[in-house]
């Protein structure tokens, strides 16, 4: 439900990128998002044109990436990778790890189009 | 805020910072948190609650498990002892409010609508809506709900995530980022466990734990006032700790931090 909003802001940020670079609009916008960020990428994606409608990100493409969960152990050292509701190292099986990668939520790049077509 | 400073680099996207230019484009590389905004604002409410010296608790959990009754108690135990303030999140009514209020408490609705979760601007709103002099606690009680409210930082200092007994012992490993993030896990309603058999306290920890979250784990019951004593020392813990860092100029956010967070706080 809330991924609306996260939209609302996705849209937001794009439309300050575009005055920024002063271009026309955006034709890519790739959005990075960790399984434990909290937002599902399928329903951002559905929620994207709504909050896009009438701004200048209204007719660009939306790509997602993400990294693996990663956690590093507080015990042994090891960097492993981890199921999101057992964030255990790999290699010793203690839970004292900190996440590396996979709770990012970010705007990653955007490409616009800097001359009327 | 630092979107300029590469402070949001970390080893898991630093490969994307270096991503080709498209043809007849300009790719422009942005890597700034996606709710940014509610971040500055959410960073702007804790200075309202640090200059005070106010602790700020959010309190989140499934509709009904007790949050405000839970409120209720803890503001009558303490009642002589700090002044407390409370903001409520509710899709509608102020039922919530005028329960802490008959109290003798101030308390402020925040009606969402149709919003599932509270933000940093809506809490904002409500600060100005209230006379903060002389509190000590400020408890927000966010809107029942274990997904949305776990990912908007609303400037509290801690987050306190409630699990009743009536709800099942599986709920952090169901909802990993709601209780990945909690400050103390209570286990409410402990009243009920007699009735209940399948409802192992333990192994709610248990679960907690794979999460990585050495957050303590209290168990209590606010209508039959068991396991109150312990939950209200921590408060007190908590609200020393804060005092302690308002004095050396020190904030604190709650144990999860979004990614590029922690670097900047690491480097601040
Ligand atoms: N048996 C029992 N019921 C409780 C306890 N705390 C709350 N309740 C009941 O649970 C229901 C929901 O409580 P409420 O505080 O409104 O939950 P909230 O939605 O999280 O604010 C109410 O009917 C309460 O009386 C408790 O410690 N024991
Ligand atoms: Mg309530
Ligand atoms: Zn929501
Ligand atoms: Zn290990
Ligand atoms: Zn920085
Ligand atoms: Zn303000």
């Amino acid at each position: 439900m809330h991924e609306l909003a996260v939209a609302q802001a996705l849209v937001e940020q794009v439309e300050a990128v575009i005055v920024q670079h002063a271009a026309m609009q955006a034709s890519l916008i790739r959005v990075h998002i960790g399984p434990l960020a909290g937002v599902v990428p399928e329903l951002l994606a559905t929620a994207f044109p709504l909050a896009a409608a009438g701004s200048r990100a209204e007719h660009a493409e939306l790509e997602f990436s993400h990294a693996p969960i990663t956690v590093r152990c507080q015990t042994c050292g090891a960097e492993t990778e981890a199921a999101m509701n057992r964030l255990l190292c790999g290699a010793c099986g203690d839970w004292h790890t900190q996440i590396v990668s996979g709770d990012e939520l970010l705007l990653e790049s955007v490409e616009l189009e800097t001359v009327p077509t | 805020m630092c979107n300029t400073c590469g402070c949001n680099l970390t080893p898991g996207n630093q490969r994307l910072a270096f991503k080709p230019v498209a043809k007849g484009a300009t790719a422009v590389s942005v890597l700034k948190g996606l709710l940014a905004k509610n971040d500055d604002q959410a960073a702007h409410n804790r200075e309202h609650f640090d200059r005070r010296g106010i602790l700020a608790i959010n309190l989140m959990s499934s509709p009904g498990s007790g949050k405000t009754a839970l409120l209720e108690a803890t503001l009558t135990a303490l009642k002589n002892e700090f002044t407390c303030a409370v903001i409520e999140g509710d899709l509608e009514t102020e039922n919530d409010a005028e329960r802490i209020r008959a109290l003798g408490v101030t308390a402020h609705q925040i009606v969402t609508g149709t919003a599932c979760h509270l933000d940093a601007h809506l809490v904002h709103d409500a600060l100005h809506h209230m006379n903060l002099d002389g509190v000590d606690i400020l408890f927000i009680e966010n809107v029942g709900n274990l997904v949305c409210p776990a990912s908007f930082d609303l400037g509290q200092h801690l987050n306190v995530t409630l699990l009743s007994v009536t709800e099942g012992d599986d709920k952090p490993a169901k909802y990993p980022v709601m209780f990945r993030a909690a400050d103390a896990m209570l286990l409410t309603k402990t009243d009920l466990l007699a009735v209940l058999d399948d409802f192992d306290p333990d192994q709610a920890e248990a679960h907690l734990r794979n999460l990585a979250n050495p957050a303590p784990v209290l168990r209590l019951s606010a209508r039959k006032n068991l396991g109150m004593d312990a939950w209200l020392a921590w408060l007190r813990e908590q609200l020393a700790a804060q005092r302690a860092r308002v004095a050396i100029g020190q904030s604190r956010r709650p144990a999860i931090q979004s990614d590029g967070q922690t670097f900047h706080s690491a480097s601040a």
